[in-house]
């Protein structure tokens, strides 16, 4: 019954970890996800999420079994 | 169609003769093909950059490219497209993106790959952390535009 949230890039070396387990029962949307996991206000546009590997926005759902990503924005190419 | 994530140098002039040689068909129906390679470059933002690594996100970005890529063939008459991206430790001077195009004619060529390697530079998930010559790490924080 968990969550696996992941962090790249500049915010995983911010946040100084690369993930963390949440219990699903706990947490509705990204928004939750990010403020349990964090315990921080969510950056103004600095933080793009994805929810399954695909992108998705912070009042996403979640439930049991997601894999939730937080990271910049992309700068590959 | 296909997507590689490279660890590694990688040739990208090598990359498209295999690709031709394993499609042999292709030459014939394909009266265009459109190439772009990207390298890192020594400069940026003003400062001498002495090595680069290229983070992604596993399964991800396969998975976006191959958005990307559906994108593309939807919009324009693709007939086959070619994706190399490199990851890990770059140097300057190496190539970090191949983007080929196939297509019968010129203006789906051109319109396809172009569009293939815009929206990878928003959407696909990479990261480059430079390391500069004066040996300070820092993170590149957005992408150039690609349109003026």
């Amino acid at each position: 019954m968990t969550i696996r949230v992941l962090y790249f890039a500049s915010l995983k070396e911010r946040l100084g970890r690369v993930e963390d387990h949440l219990d699903a029962y706990a947490v509705r949307d990204v928004q939750e996800v990010w403020h349990r996991a964090t315990g921080t206000p969510i950056p103004d546009g600095l933080v793009l999420v994805a929810v399954n590997q695909q992108y998705a926005t912070f009042d996403t759902p979640v439930s049991d079994g997601d894999e939730v990503a937080f990271f910049p924005p992309v700068t590959g190419g | 169609m296909t997507i590689k994530l490279m660890h590694h140098l990688f040739d990208p002039w090598r990359e498209l003769s295999e690709y031709v040689r394993r499609e042999p068909e292709l030459a014939r129906c394909a009266g265009a093909q459109c190439v772009f390679v990207g390298t890192m470059r020594e400069m940026n933002q003003g400062a001498q950059v002495a090595h680069m690594m290229l983070e992604y996100y596993p399964g991800m970005t396969e998975r976006e490219l191959e958005k990307i890529t559906q994108e593309a063939r939807e919009r324009w008459a693709v007939l086959e497209s070619l994706i190399v991206h490199r990851v890990g430790e770059i140097t300057p001077g190496e190539p970090i993106v191949l983007v080929a195009v196939w297509a019968v004619h010129r203006g789906d060529a051109f319109d396809a790959c172009r569009y293939l390697m815009e929206v990878l530079k928003t959407r696909a998930p990479f990261w480059k952390k430079e390391t500069l010559t004066s040996q300070e790490a820092r993170w590149v924080i957005e992408n150039s535009r690609g349109y003026a």
